[in-house]
Order: structure tokens, then C-alpha cells, then sequence
């Protein structure tokens, strides 16, 4: 179990409603999102299907629609919703101070259980 | 202290405020000569109710009706209360506190309940006269004077207490807005339905609200005049309340060198890192939460009151707390997760007629939130069934409709719900009909259809929300006499209306956002889905140009970020060539372009232009600069829009060429490009019947002939092959360009969202579409007038304005930095 790895990710406001910011940490994408309600969520950008840029989809709900095929993913787990099936890591966000920070700590961890 | 017994312990509060007061009436609850109690309190003022300088501002209370505990009070209990005095210090060796004026008070045990100090953002201006915040009484005595002079007032922040604050201001005669950062109202509390509803509910009372409005400085000389935003906007005021969050007040703790992270952290029996110390309210941090509602805080004081002078037995911990606004005359209540996650259900009831949204958030047949609009009768038990953990499966019928029914209908089938009803439920909110009217009609007029119940009392002929509660009456009145009526297909699972009937209700009733359409069509899920998001978004921009805010978190990635996404997360790029037609400049500076992006790939497409290949996102602005210095704009390869339309040489060089087929295809797209459509349109004009543009095979297609131009309709040659067929034959361009416009027009106004023409086409039939376009000249002038009135706004390139910075947030990664958190 590796320990959580903390990165200051950007201003809360840099990540509007319904929306998603996406950077690369160790060459892996990773998509931060905010759900309407205004919850964030950070989850690797790589859509268990093919791969499909998470960040780039519909949010509605706790769930993104991927703009490739349209597969409709969990914010909270990762894992594809309805009659499909896989899954993305998940990453834990938290904000202090006005500034968003992700655990990419998990990616290791996620490296480990692969 | 010299009047005090030496034998007491000597308990010294710092806070004179709630939370710290409850404590010490718990305490001389229950062991009341226990201490020497001294109470230090930096407010000149006695113990108050907080929580009710919200009716005080609005002038519905006054101070004394919110007075707790009165001078008597701390007499009568012994109590030495140093008003007026703020404590500096704490010398946690010698226990004593260091006051301002140089005292200093001995303790055994400290209690620290310095409450929260609000939050002001950090911009300039930040301490002109004419900012104030919201968190005493000196704050409200400073709006009240402040209104004497009428004016306008900004409220930064729409939670629960800035709406409270912009409420007493309206009644105290201003005129308030309201800016709030995030998209929804009280967005900790409400969804974005609810907010809807609240503001529509402070409009009616005066207070606009502004989302999404992100404060960049606080602009005066002498004093504030405004708000500037950070969109270039310019709120202008007399008055700004700032109530943008609290911070828990633990400076003093932490000079003491206290355990601090973001409040002063305490465990289950409030006790802080020193065992001499306890904190209470708003500036603990407990299992990593704050607190800023007085509920958690009276069960800390009753916890703390325990240890100090019971058995100390009870311990704290958290618990659901349901909110109410209080003053702003809307019935809103929010309890638990209202924001639910995955594996929650969702149950939604929405009454347009009397604007009630109640969602209960469910999971594994436990209800573990609720967010009420409009009737929060039913908020406490809620909670309770939310604080019980216990299981709803038995009631989940009926436990939308509030306790009085569930209760009612205990141990009833839940599915004959209707047939439990009493004669006067009302079944019918938009027309007033109940269940009692409804069997009379249908026994005494004999009704076997929906629509008779429809024509007779009007039930479910408006909204036609409560279609399935008339259904289950025919049903059950008439037994197997009764046929459900073919079902209009929904748009989505999010609705039981079909696509034409939001699109008429939307003209109808003025709908003009996203959320208005949900609530007033009683939209079953709280924000829709990934269909029928972006179909309403074209929708309401089809509906109200120029009017309606276009929602980008509604559309499709291609046309949020204006190219195609291709497999690898890149974009591709086709600029506009106007008829097929280009030029050695334009081709100069795409080869520019492709070199200095290295963009691998470029290709001519099926349409008659150049599709540059595998773009960055990060790079599209730049790209769409230089493209744009050459002259060139969006060929809206990606959007339900205009695409393209392909001509042939025509009679300019062609052998066969019976008109300028080149020309008109080139004036057809530059007076049409731009336009949004229900799905993709696609033109041609061919120079003969020879069609080397393959005009009868597109949305819209000119075959040009030596008598003039036949129309040529409804053709696609994609997943369908479909030829076209013949509109009509005009005489002129001119003629042709009215003609195409306003079938076009039509086709915008009447097809349902990603209908292609030859679809929509083959629903309401060709001849419908002549009737409306070809044979009606003054119904054609009018589609066509409005679609020109619509390109005023739909002629933007939207690259140039992206290029110019629109939108830079959606091509600008995030910068990570590697960093603990800080507290
Ligand atoms: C680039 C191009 C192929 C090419 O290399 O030539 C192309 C590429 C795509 N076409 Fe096409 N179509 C292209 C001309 C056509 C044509 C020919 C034409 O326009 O004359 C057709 C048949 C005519 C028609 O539309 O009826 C065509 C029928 C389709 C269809 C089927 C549409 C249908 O209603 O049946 C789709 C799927 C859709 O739109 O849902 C499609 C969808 C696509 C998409 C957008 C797939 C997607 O969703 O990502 C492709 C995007 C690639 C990209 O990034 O540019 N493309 N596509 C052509 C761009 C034309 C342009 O300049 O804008
Ligand atoms: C306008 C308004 C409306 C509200 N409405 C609601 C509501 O509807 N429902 C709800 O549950 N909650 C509501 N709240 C929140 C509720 O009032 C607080 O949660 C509660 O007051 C917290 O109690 P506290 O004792 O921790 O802090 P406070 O009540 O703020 O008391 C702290 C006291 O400590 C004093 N103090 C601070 N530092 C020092 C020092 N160094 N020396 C001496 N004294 C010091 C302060 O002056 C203050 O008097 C509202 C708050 C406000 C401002
Ligand atoms: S034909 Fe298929 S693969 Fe080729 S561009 Fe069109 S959609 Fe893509
Ligand atoms: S890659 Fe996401 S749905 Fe196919």
C-alpha cells in the first residue's frame, strides 16, 4: 500500500459546473470533474471501453457519457454503468484553501493490484 | 475573580455567543453550584440568538425578542460575564487568559467557543466602507443604517445566509443582487431543479441572482461604488454584504499551541490537545468536519456538559441535519446526501402548477437524503426516516406524497395508490381536477378513452403529467373495457414526453432555460441525461434567438470544442471553403498551419475541403488564429449545423452548364452557415441534370436547368441511401435562396432533435412540408424572416472568438503541482 501523493491540481474555480479539467501526472491522463451539484471527482481520463477521453463527455448526474461510443461511466467508482462492463481508477480529491488537490497516490496503488 | 469561592473549580468560556452559552446552561443543568463560571465575550452585548439576525435585519424581530439569556440570567446563576473584551491569549502553563485591556483570567478548565469569522475573498478593495459581512449584530446594525440611505446592495454568495441577507435588505427597501460563484443556488443544499424554483421565487420578491459570477475586486475611492467580475462585468452598489463561507475563529487555540487543523480539533468528549481545554461550536474540528449549523452544536454542548459535569457517558458524534430557509417566504428544505452517488436512486415529483420539487435520494431501500421546493411540510420526517436508517421498502410507493398519505396507505397494495385516494385528492394540478370529478364523468358520460376523460374535464390536457393517474382511474372503472391509447414515444427515460410536445410547450409557456423546461414538464430526473441535455439546448436556442444562453455543458464535445474528437483524444479541424471553391492563399495557409502544429494528417474530404488531421486540443485556438488571419472560418464539421454545400463548375466553364451552379452554392453558404440545426444539413447545387455535385442525394439540393432551379429535398447518402425529391422549380436565385431557407427554417422548428431532413420527411410527410413552405407565400416569408432573424446571431465563427480567449478554460490543461494539501 503506497502512501497518498497530494498534487495541487489548480483553483477550484478552474473547474466550472458540469465540467472537467484534465492534466497528465506520470504519463497517465487524469480528468478532474464537477458534477452539477457541484461534487468533484477525479478519475483516470481512459475510457474502460476504448480508451475515449472521459473528460471531453456529458456530465449529468454522478456520471459522464463517453464521446466515443457513448458508454456512461460512474464518477464515484470508475466502473461503466448499465449493460456494459469495466472500470477506470478512481482518484481521491479534496479541496483546501480555494485550490483542488488529487491523490494520485492511487495510481500506484491501482499499478500494484494490476 | 475575588468574590469567588476558592473551593470551585474555575470554569472561564471564551465566547459569549451560542454555542459557548448552551454549554454552560447544560452544565447548570446539571451540576449547578459545580463551578466559578466566568464568560468572556469580545461582543458589548449579552448572549443572543444568532440564528435570528436574519428576522432582525428584515425588521420582523427586534433585539430584545432575540435576546437568550439576559443580564438575570447571568446574576441569578453567578455568572461573571466580561462583555466587550476580547481575549488575546491563552498561557496554557500559568491557565490564565490575557484579555485586551491587560487582564488576566485564571482558569481550571477553559472552554474555547470563538464561533466562525466570515470569509472575504481576497481581492482589492476588500476594506472599503460599504463592505460588511453577516455574522453579528454589529453587522446588521451596520446594513440597517446603511439602507436608511436606499440604493443598491450586492450580495456575494447565495447560501443559506447570503439569501437571507439579500432578503432583509429587499425589505429594507433595496435593490439586491445576488453573485454567486457556482451554478446553483445554496448549492451545499439544492440541486439545480430547486434552485431553479428559488430563483424564480426571489425574482417574484425583488432579488436577481447572478450564477457563475466570480468576484474580482470591490471598486471605490471613498467608499464601494461596485463589484467588478471576472467576465468584464460591472455589478454596481451602495452596499456589499460578503458571505462567501466562515473559517473557524482558531487563532487563539492555535497560538497556544493547541492541536489545530482547519477548526480546533476535539474528540468525541470536545477535550482539545490539552487536557485542561475543551472547544465547542463552530471552530472545532471533529473527524475532520466543521460545523455550521446550531443542531450538531447543541449535541456537542449536551456532549461536553456530560464530561464536564455528569458521568460522562454521552459522547458526540454526527449526525444528519436538515436546513430550512427561514426568512425568504420559500418553503425550501434539504436533509443528507441530497447530491446522492451511484448506486443511489433517485425519486422525483415535480408540480409545475403549484412549482413543487421533491427528490428523495434513496439507497438500498434506505432514504439517505431529501432536497423539498415549494412544500417542506413533510422536511422533519425525512429526516427522521433519514436518521433512523430504517428501511422504506414497504412505503417507497408513496413516500414522494408525504407522511399523511404513506400513512394512509399502510399495508395497501401500493400500486392501487390511486384507488386509496379520497374523492378530493386533486389528480390534475394544472387544471384542478380530482379523482371524484373524474369517476363521475367517466360513469355518468360513459368515458372509455383518455381522450373523452380529456374533452370532458380537462384532466392531464395540459401538462399531460398526470396522464398515467387518469389511466389507472379508466382502468379501474372500467376493467378490461379499457385499451391504453398508443403511447407517445418519451425523448428519454428522463421524461414521459415526446420531443413535439416539449418543443410546444417550450414556445408555449416561455421557457427559457434548461432547468425551467424540467420543472415545468416535470422532468423525473433531476438534470436530465446525456439525450435529452443537448436536444433541449437546441431546443431553446432554436426557440429564442438571440435570447437564450447557450449551455456548452449540454453539447457534444465536437461542438463544445469546435472540431471533430478523434479516436486518439485529438480534434480535427475543416475550415470553410465557400462552395467548394478555394484560393492559393487559403491553401498557403493551411500548408502553414499543418507544419507549424505538425499536424500528421490532411486530407480532402467527401465535402469538397480540407480536413487537417490529429490537432491538439491546446493547440485548436491557435490554430483557428492563423487559419482565421487568412480569411478563413468554422466549417462546423462537427455540429448539428450547415456543412457543406458542394457545387460543380456550373456555367461558368462547364461545357453543359445551364447556370452559375458554383456562384449560387457559394452565396447559398455564406448566407447560411452557421446555422444550428436539429441534425447535420448537407447541400449541393449541380450546374445540370448530369449532377456532378450529386445534389439529389443531399438534406437540400439544386439541380439547375436552363428554365431556372428545381429544389430538390430530403436526399442523404450516408447509413440510408435516399434520393431526393422535388420541392419545386423557382425562377430565380433569389427565389431559390427564400425557398431553401424557409424549408429549412421549418425543418429547424418542427423536427425533433438529431431528425435528419429525410426523416423528418418521411414523419410529417413531403406534402405537409409544401403545403407549409411552397403553397403558403406568407407563411414562407415568415420561416424565412425568421430564420434571417436568427443568423444575426448564429453568424459568429466560432473559432475567431476562441481564438480571441472565449471559453480558454476548455482548451487549457491543468498545471499540476506536486504539494501536500494545506490545511
Ligand atoms: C471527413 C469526412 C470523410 C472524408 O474524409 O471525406 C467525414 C468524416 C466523418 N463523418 Fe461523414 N464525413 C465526410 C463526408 C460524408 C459524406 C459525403 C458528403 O457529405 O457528401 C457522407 C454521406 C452523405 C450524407 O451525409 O448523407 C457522410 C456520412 C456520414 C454519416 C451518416 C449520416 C446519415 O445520416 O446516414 C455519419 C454519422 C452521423 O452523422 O451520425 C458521418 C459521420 C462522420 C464523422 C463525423 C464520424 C464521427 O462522428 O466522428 C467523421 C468525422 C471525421 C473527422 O474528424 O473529420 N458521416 N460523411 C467527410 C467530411 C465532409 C466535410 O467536408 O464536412
Ligand atoms: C445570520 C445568521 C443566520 C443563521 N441561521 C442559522 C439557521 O437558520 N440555522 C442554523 O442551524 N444555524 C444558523 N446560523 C449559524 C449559527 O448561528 C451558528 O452555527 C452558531 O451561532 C455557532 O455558535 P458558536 O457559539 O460556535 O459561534 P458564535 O455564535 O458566533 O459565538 C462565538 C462568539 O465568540 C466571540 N469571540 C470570538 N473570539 C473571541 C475572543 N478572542 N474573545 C472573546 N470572545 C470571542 C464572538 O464575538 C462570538 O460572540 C446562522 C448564522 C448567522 C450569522
Ligand atoms: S466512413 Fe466511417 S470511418 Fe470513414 S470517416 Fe465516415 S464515419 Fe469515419
Ligand atoms: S471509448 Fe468510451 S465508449 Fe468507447
Amino acid at each position: 500500500m503506497s502512501r497518498a501523493i497530494w498534487i495541487d491540481v489548480g483553483a477550484e474555480a478552474e473547474i466550472p459546473a458540469r465540467a472537467a479539467r484534465r492534466f497528465v501526472f506520470a504519463e497517465t491522463p487524469i480528468a478532474v470533474f464537477r458534477a452539477g451539484d457541484g461534487m468533484l471527482f477525479a478519475l483516470v481520463d481512459r475510457c474502460p471501453h476504448k480508451g475515449g477521453p472521459l473528460s471531453e463527455g456529458i456530465l449529468h448526474g454522478r456520471a459522464v457519457a463517453c464521446p466515443l461510443h457513448n458508454w456512461i461511466i460512474s464518477l464515484e467508482t470508475g466502473a461503466a454503468q448499465g449493460a456494459d462492463s469495466g472500470c477506470t481508477t478512481t482518484l481521491a480529491v479534496a479541496v483546501r484553501c480555494g485550490r483542488v488537490f488529487v491523490d494520485v497516490g492511487a495510481l500506484d496503488r491501482a499499478a500494484a493490484r494490476a | 475573580m475575588a468574590r469567588t469561592p476558592r473551593k470551585r473549580p474555575r470554569l472561564v468560556v471564551i465566547g459569549n455567543g451560542m454555542a459557548g452559552c448552551r454549554a454552560v446552561e447544560e452544565i447548570l443543568a446539571l451540576a449547578p453550584g459545580k463551578f466559578a463560571i466566568t464568560i468572556i465575550g469580545a461582543e458589548p452585548h449579552v448572549n443572543y440568538n444568532r440564528i435570528m439576525l436574519s428576522p432582525l435585519l428584515a425588521g420582523e424581530k427586534t433585539f430584545d425578542e432575540i435576546v437568550l439569556n439576559g443580564r438575570d440570567w447571568y446574576e441569578n446563576n453567578g455568572i461573571e460575564l466580561i462583555a466587550g473584551v476580547a481575549a488575546e491569549a491563552i498561557d496554557r502553563t500559568g491557565r490564565v487568559v490575557r484579555l485586551a485591556d491587560g487582564r488576566a483570567i485564571e482558569y481550571d478548565t477553559l472552554i474555547i467557543a470563538t464561533g466562525s469569522t466570515p470569509f472575504v475573498p481576497p481581492v482589492p478593495g476588500a476594506t472599503l466602507p460599504g463592505v460588511v459581512t453577516f455574522r453579528d449584530l454589529d453587522d446588521v446594525e451596520a446594513m440597517k443604517a446603511a439602507c436608511e440611505k436606499g440604493g443598491r446592495a450586492v450580495v456575494i454568495g447565495g447560501g443559506l445566509l447570503g439569501l437571507e441577507a439579500a432578503y432583509g435588505l429587499a425589505r429594507n427597501g433595496m435593490d439586491v443582487t445576488v453573485l454567486h460563484l457556482m451554478p446553483v443556488l445554496m448549492e451545499r443544499q439544492l440541486d439545480q431543479s430547486a434552485s431553479y424554483l428559488l430563483i424564480k421565487a426571489l425574482a417574484a420578491r425583488g432579488i436577481a441572482v447572478m450564477l457563475e459570477a466570480k468576484t474580482t475586486a470591490f471598486v471605490g475611492d471613498d467608499r464601494v461604488r461596485g463589484v467588478q467580475l471576472d467576465d468584464g462585468g460591472f455589478a454596481p452598489a451602495d452596499l456589499v454584504v460578503v458571505s462567501a463561507g466562515i473559517r473557524p475563529n482558531a487563532a487563539l487555540a492555535k497560538a497556544a499551541g493547541l492541536d489545530v487543523a482547519r477548526g480546533i480539533v476535539v474528540g468525541d468528549t470536545l477535550q482539545t490537545s490539552d487536557p485542561a481545554i475543551y472547544a465547542v461550536g463552530e471552530c472545532v474540528e471533529f473527524e475532520g468536519q466543521l460545523f455550521g449549523l446550531v443542531a450538531p452544536i447543541w449535541d456537542q454542548c449536551r456532549a461536553l456538559a456530560q464530561t464536564l459535569a455528569g458521568d460522562g457517558a454521552l459522547r458526540f458524534a454526527c449526525s444528519d441535519t436538515g436546513v430550512k430557509l427561514k426568512v425568504s417566504g420559500c418553503e425550501v428544505y434539504s436533509a443528507g446526501l441530497f447530491a446522492g452517488h451511484d448506486r443511489s436512486e433517485d425519486i422525483v415529483y415535480r408540480d409545475a402548477a403549484l412549482g413543487i420539487y421533491k427528490r428523495l435520494v434513496l439507497d438500498n431501500d434506505r432514504l439517505v437524503g431529501a432536497v423539498l421546493f415549494g412544500d417542506a411540510a413533510d422536511g422533519p420526517w425525512y429526516l427522521s426516516l433519514i436518521k433512523s436508517g430504517e428501511s422504506i421498502a414497504d412505503k417507497r410507493e408513496s413516500l414522494i406524497f408525504g407522511r399523511a398519505l404513506t400513512e394512509a396507505l399502510a399495508g395497501a397494495n401500493p400500486k392501487d395508490a390511486v384507488a386509496g385516494w379520497p374523492a378530493t385528492a386533486e389528480i390534475c394540478g394544472c387544471n384542478g381536477v380530482c379523482k371524484g370529478a373524474i369517476l363521475d364523468a367517466i360513469a355518468q358520460k360513459q368515458l372509455t378513452t383518455l381522450d373523452d376523460v380529456r374533452a370532458v374535464t380537462k384532466a392531464s390536457a395540459s401538462c399531460g403529467s398526470c396522464t398515467p393517474l387518469v389511466e389507472s382511474l379508466l382502468a379501474a372503472a372500467l376493467g378490461d373495457g379499457f385499451e391504453r391509447g398508443p403511447a407517445v414515444k418519451p425523448m428519454c427515460k428522463c421524461t414521459e414526453h415526446g420531443h413535439s410536445r416539449v418543443r410546444e410547450e417550450i414556445v408555449a409557456r416561455r421557457l427559457m432555460t434548461i432547468p425551467a423546461v424540467m420543472q415545468e414538464l416535470e422532468w423525473r430526473t433531476p438534470d436530465g441525461c446525456a439525450a435529452c441535455r443537448p436536444a433541449l439546448n437546441y431546443y431553446l436556442l432554436c426557440a429564442w434567438p438571440g435570447e437564450y444562453e447557450d449551455d456548452k455543458h449540454s453539447r457534444f464535445i465536437n461542438e463544445r470544442a469546435h472540431g471533430n474528437i478523434q479516436k486518439d483524444g485529438t480534434f480535427s479541424v475543416v475550415p470553410r471553403m465557400w462552395g467548394g471553391l478555394t484560393s492559393p492563399a487559403e491553401l498557403r495557409a493551411i500548408a502553414d498551419v499543418a507544419e507549424k502544429f505538425n499536424i500528421p494528417t490532411v486530407k480532402v474530404t467527401g465535402g469538397q475541403r480540407i480536413d487537417l488531421l490529429g490537432v491538439k486540443k491546446e493547440d485548436l485556438p491557435a490554430v483557428w488564429a492563423d487559419l482565421g488571419a487568412a480569411g478563413m472560418v468554422s466549417g462546423h464539421a462537427y455540429g448539428k449545423a450547415l456543412r457543406t454545400v458542394k457545387t460543380c463548375v456550373g456555367s461558368d466553364w462547364c461545357r453543359f452548364g445551364t447556370q452559375d451552379s458554383t456562384g449560387l452554392g457559394v452565396r447559398i453558404e455564406k448566407f447560411m452557415w452557421g446555422s444550428w440545426t436539429p441534425a447535420k444539413v448537407k447541400m449541393a447545387v449541380s450546374g445540370c441534370p448530369r449532377n456532378c455535385a450529386e445534389a439529389t442525394c443531399k438534406d437540400v439540393g439544386v439541380v439547375c436547368v436552363e428554365s431556372g432551379y428545381e429544389i430538390h429535398i430530403g436526399g442523404a447518402a450516408g447509413l440510408h441511401i435516399k434520393g431526393t425529391e422535388i420541392l419545386c422549380k423557382v425562377a430565380s436565385e433569389d427565389d431559390a435562396i427564400e425557398m431553401i431557407a424557409a424549408a429549412t427554417q421549418l425543418y429547424r422548428e418542427d423536427a425533433h432533435y438529431l431528425e435528419r431532413i429525410y426523416k423528418w420527411m418521411a414523419r410529417v410527410g413531403l406534402d405537409s412540408i409544401k403545403a407549409r413552405v411552397v403553397d403558403d407565400a406568407a407563411n414562407r416569408k415568415a420561416l424565412f424572416e425568421r430564420f434571417v432573424q436568427a443568423q444575426r446571431f448564429s453568424q459568429v465563427d466560432p473559432w475567431a472568438e476562441r481564438a480571441r480567449g472565449l471559453d480558454a478554460d476548455e482548451f487549457r490543461p491543468l498545471k499540476p503541482v506536486l504539494a501536500e494539501p494545506h490545511r
